[in-house]
């Protein structure tokens, strides 16, 4: 491993990349109510005021509802376009798909406060479905662009040759399709949950009484008392986060061992 | 257009003016023939003329727009491709990747009502049939080209189809691997006794495997014939040329009853029969058609009773078991090819050289 | 032809069967995105008396938000800090990805794409805030700059204004940019640079000629990946930004919670969405040159 200029320049930014998330779990078990160096001792006492904290589990309960509905919406709806886009061919194609995928480009405030004009204009109240709505607009191009992938590594006459051998459309689908874009579902539904997770900007202006923990995190970043536990929050945020990334590359490429594939770099 | 199919039995399939369009581009343009029962047909022709269009349609994923393609004399129209009597072999082949090779050589007898062991039993019988016989719990990712194409076979063979449509089957394998897959191909057809249909734009291929070919430009067919005959009886200078080598001479023909008399530049008079004008009567300016093998170099010291005529050597092209010389014959504007066996004994001519060439009227075909 | 044949040959057709099945996203976004972004157009027509709002056609608010310098200086100094987010990440990502690009072993690339993009996958709030940890007074910076003999006082000028927006959001963005330069890089067959270097090129001059050149599709994806988000974002000005440096976000948010007038909160969104599309329009003739070719 030669220590050339452009590989000092690689770990120093990656590096730069990691240094805020080390801070967290360092200030998560630091046994101060400041965060600033120096460090002052080892307590796990944050993380046990968190499990007390009855708002917060409530806030992680309404996040944790949103992130599921919005995966598995998120994910059903990325399938028909990916599908549509991948193997069929009709008017305005990529205008439509175009569409589909622009909230991808769309600044997030704009997104949300559109949706809460509407909602205020159509007399619905704020609330867990409101950011549900929201996430999932959001969270579809994702999962478009992963599912697309998977369609798109499936040899066509893979489907073709299921209904030469006798099969209907539907079990083709299920038979063939199906367990080669299950990596993908699987990548898509993890990718749109933990996106889902972290949003703020749409939860906080669409949350009404019913806040996600981003939304509660906000709140209580004006406490400093509060910002040892906020650490600790982070820590577990960040761990979980990593987690299931993990998790959806391992299933990806599983999914492309098991297909016979080539390996061409992950989500990109 | 149609020779007569084979066995004189009733065709398994009848193409009727099949007309086939893509928007406003006219794929398919009028295709009519007939295919027997037990036939290795094939469907020859360079890329874009249409040959996987008319497959795909006779397994129905394309739909035709107007004429009618019957099987066994029932009409196909409406009738998607599961429940049609036809197999295909894709070029691909589409092995499924997640399932094993017996998996995938027993999917289509899901719906069958078969119980396990009778499954298992068609199974093995198909591997056996294809040679795959040890492979029945391998992956379907780690096979070669060939074991794939033998899975898609036997996944195809063991529904019993009444036709086996295979699309350019063997373009993806090496020429070693290929050569050995037609033999394969051709014993294979003879044992199970059903109709197989090939795609290729490998013209040596269709003629070895075939019983009839079909040659297709432009969405049509130009001429169906039995191998031997399309090879040594051209109906036009597009499908002589595109089926092996053909070399073209300047003529004038006269014809007077059931002679014909041509005056034949490079070589000078010859007569020929009626039969030898498979484009039909020409008189006046035409092309005489030599295939490279019925001409022939006539040695120092050999002798011949043939026709004689005198040229230079252009291009000699050594090739292992043949050599080919290109000959300028004198009065002749365009060089011809010969194919020569190289026989011990035989010298080889040098570029510039003189050489006598033998030539006989019977191999001639005459076109427009 | 059958007639019934007809209809069901038509509903059979590629196209019919596309349609169908791409209709549930297609209504979604419609209903979930076209038709919000049209009423918010609307609104920016109307005016809010508390929590009335009157429907009158009027431009006012436009009025109001093209003359008022307070208006006018944030639209450009969100557009100063965008474009500086811009430079500074694009810059610093194109180092990286031709790293891994052209001096990472095959086998190995997922895996430093993955480290890459992992912290992008957490809580960008979080990440936002530890940054103004970082920053502070009192954070490891100054502190590590003052142990180092550095400076002797900490530095004022790292937190709360634009500066510290600037660093954040450079930060929170920068896999948006090595992404697509990444991708751009990865499809440059290797054999035209060998055939550089054949022809007589050095290597410095192979990269100007060559690769840079091929790279550029990519480079101006990650120029608008980064520009459009960055120009609308709200939670890192509004948490390091102090008072020099919110943004039109913060703003927007402003007019819709506190000021109770939504209709110039809508204006100023369609504003903030006419700037950031003329701007990448702009740059996309700009590029257009580079950008030919085989995607």
């Amino acid at each position: 491993m030669k220590l050339s200029g452009l590989r000092i320049y690689a770990i120093v930014y990656l590096v730069f990349l990691y240094a805020p998330i080390i801070l967290l779990p360092l200030f998560a078990f630091n046994d101060g109510t400041i965060i600033a160096f120096p460090l002052q001792g080892f307590t796990t006492r944050w993380f046990t005021d968190l499990a007390a904290t009855e708002a917060l589990i409530e806030a992680t309960g309404n996040s944790l509802f949103i992130a599921v509905t919005v995966a598995i919406l998120a994910t059903c709806l990325g399938l028909f376009a990916a599908r549509a886009g991948a193997r069929y061919t009709f008017p305005a194609k990529s205008g439509i798909l175009g569409f589909i995928m622009l909230p991808l480009v769309l600044p997030e405030i704009i997104v949300a406060v559109s949706l809460l004009v509407v909602m205020l204009q159509a007399g619905l109240s704020t609330g867990l479905w409101s950011i549900i709505a929201g996430h999932v607009l959001i969270c579809t191009p994702f999962a478009v662009a992963i599912l697309q992938g998977s369609f798109a590594n499936m040899d066509r006459s893979l489907e073709e040759a299921a209904i030469d051998l006798g099969e209907t459309p539907i079990s083709t689908f299920r038979l063939v399709t199906l367990p080669l874009v299950t990596p993908g579902i699987i990548a898509s539904l993890l990718i749109c949950f933990t996106i889902s997770l972290d949003e703020f900007i749409i939860a906080f202006f669409l949350s009404g009484n019913e806040p996600t923990l981003p939304v509660y995190l906000w709140g209580q970043l004006r406490f400093p008392a509060r910002l040892p536990i906020v650490m600790a929050l982070g820590t577990i945020l960040v761990a979980l986060s990593v987690i299931l990334l993990i998790l959806a590359e391992y299933v990806r490429k599983r999914g492309l061992k098991r297909a016979g594939l080539k390996d061409t770099g992950g989500f990109v | 257009m149609n020779a007569q199919t084979k066995a004189g039995q009733a065709p398994i399939i009848r193409l009727q003016d099949v007309h086939k369009y893509y928007g406003d581009y006219h794929a398919l343009r009028g295709i009519s023939a007939e295919i027997g029962q037990g036939e290795f047909f094939s469907l020859l022709g360079p890329s874009g003329c249409g040959k996987t269009t008319l497959l795909r349609a006779i397994a129905g994923f394309e739909d035709i727009s107007s004429g009618a393609i019957l099987l066994s004399g029932q009409n196909m129209e409406g009738v998607p491709p599961n429940k049609r009597p036809t197999n295909m072999v894709f070029q691909s082949y589409a092995i499924f990747p997640h399932l094993s090779v017996a998996e995938n050589v027993g999917f289509g007898l899901r719906k069958s009502g078969l119980d396990r062991a009778a499954k298992a039993r068609a199974v093995g019988e198909a591997l056996e049939m294809v040679g795959l016989s040890g492979f029945r719990s391998r992956a379907a990712h780690a096979l070669s080209g060939g074991q794939r194409q033998r899975v898609a076979l036997a996944r195809a063979l063991i529904l019993k189809p009444k036709v086996l449509l295979l699309d350019e089957p063997l373009s993806a394998l090496d020429k070693k691997m290929r050569e050995i897959m037609q033999v394969e191909l051709i014993k294979l057809q003879r044992e199970v006794g059903i109709t197989f249909i090939l795609v290729t734009h490998d013209q040596e291929e269709a003629l070895v495997m075939s019983d009839r070919i079909a040659v297709m430009f432009e969405g049509e067919i130009a001429q169906l014939d039995e191998p031997e005959r399309l090879y040594r009886r051209p109906n036009s200078k597009r499908v002589a040329e595109f089926i092996g080598v053909m070399n073209f001479l300047e003529a004038s023909a006269q014809q007077t009853g059931e002679k014909i008399t041509l005056e034949v530049a490079g070589l000078g008079k010859a007569e020929i029969t009626p039969e030898q004008c498979p484009a039909g009567a020409v008189s006046g300016a035409c092309s005489v058609g030599l295939r490279p093998e019925t001409l022939s170099i006539l040695f120092e010291g050999e002798q011949s009773k043939a026709r004689l005529a005198e040229g230079v050597v252009d291009e000699v092209v050594y090739y292992g078991d043949m050599t080919y010389y290109d000959i300028r014959l004198d009065g002749a504007s365009a060089p011809v090819r010969i194919s020569m066996r190289n026989v011990i004994s035989r010298p080889v001519l040098e570029v510039g050289a003189r050489a006598q060439v033998t030539w006989d009227p019977r191999a001639m075909v005459l076109f427009n | 032809m059958r007639e019934a044949g007809w209809l069901g040959k038509l509903f059979r057709t590629d196209a019919a069967k596309g349609l169908t099945l791409v209709s549930p996203p297609m209504l979604y976004a419609l209903v979930m995105l076209a038709a919000p972004l049209f009423t918010i157009f609307l609104f920016s027509f109307w005016t809010q008396d508390f929590l009335t709002i009157d429907r009158t056609f009027t431009l006012n608010n436009y009025r109001e938000a093209l003359t008022d310098p307070l208006y006018g200086e944030l639209m450009t100094r969100s557009l100063r800090i965008s474009l500086a987010v811009t430079v500074l990440t694009v810059v610093t990502a194109f180092p990286i990805a031709y790293f891994v690009s052209f001096h990472v072993d095959p086998s190995r690339k997922s895996l430093w794409l993955f480290l890459i993009t992992i912290p992008f996958w957490t809580s960008y709030l979080i990440r936002v805030f530890l940054w103004r940890v970082i920053l502070a007074y009192d954070g490891p910076v100054n502190g590590s700059l003052i142990a180092l003999g550095v400076i002797d006082e900490p530095l004022s000028w790292i937190l709360y204004n634009a500066n510290a927006v600037v660093i954040t959001l450079a930060h929170a963005y920068a896999p948006f940019a090595i992404l697509p330069i990444f991708v751009s890089l990865e499809k440059i067959d290797r054999s035209l640079l060998e055939a550089a270097r054949d022809l007589g090129e050095n290597k410095i001059m192979t990269f100007l000629r060559i690769t840079l050149p091929l790279a550029i599709p990519g480079v101006l994806a990650a120029i608008l990946i980064v520009f459009i988000p960055t120009i609308g974002d709200y939670v890192t000005p509004r948490l390091v930004g102090g008072s020099g440096g919110t943004m039109i976000a913060n703003m927007i948010q402003t007019q819709f919670m506190r000021l109770n007038n939504a209709p110039m909160g809508a204006t100023l969104a369609v504003l903030a969405m006419v700037m950031v599309a003329s701007v990448s329009f702009v740059l996309i003739l700009v590029t257009r040159r580079w950008t030919r070719g085989p995607k």
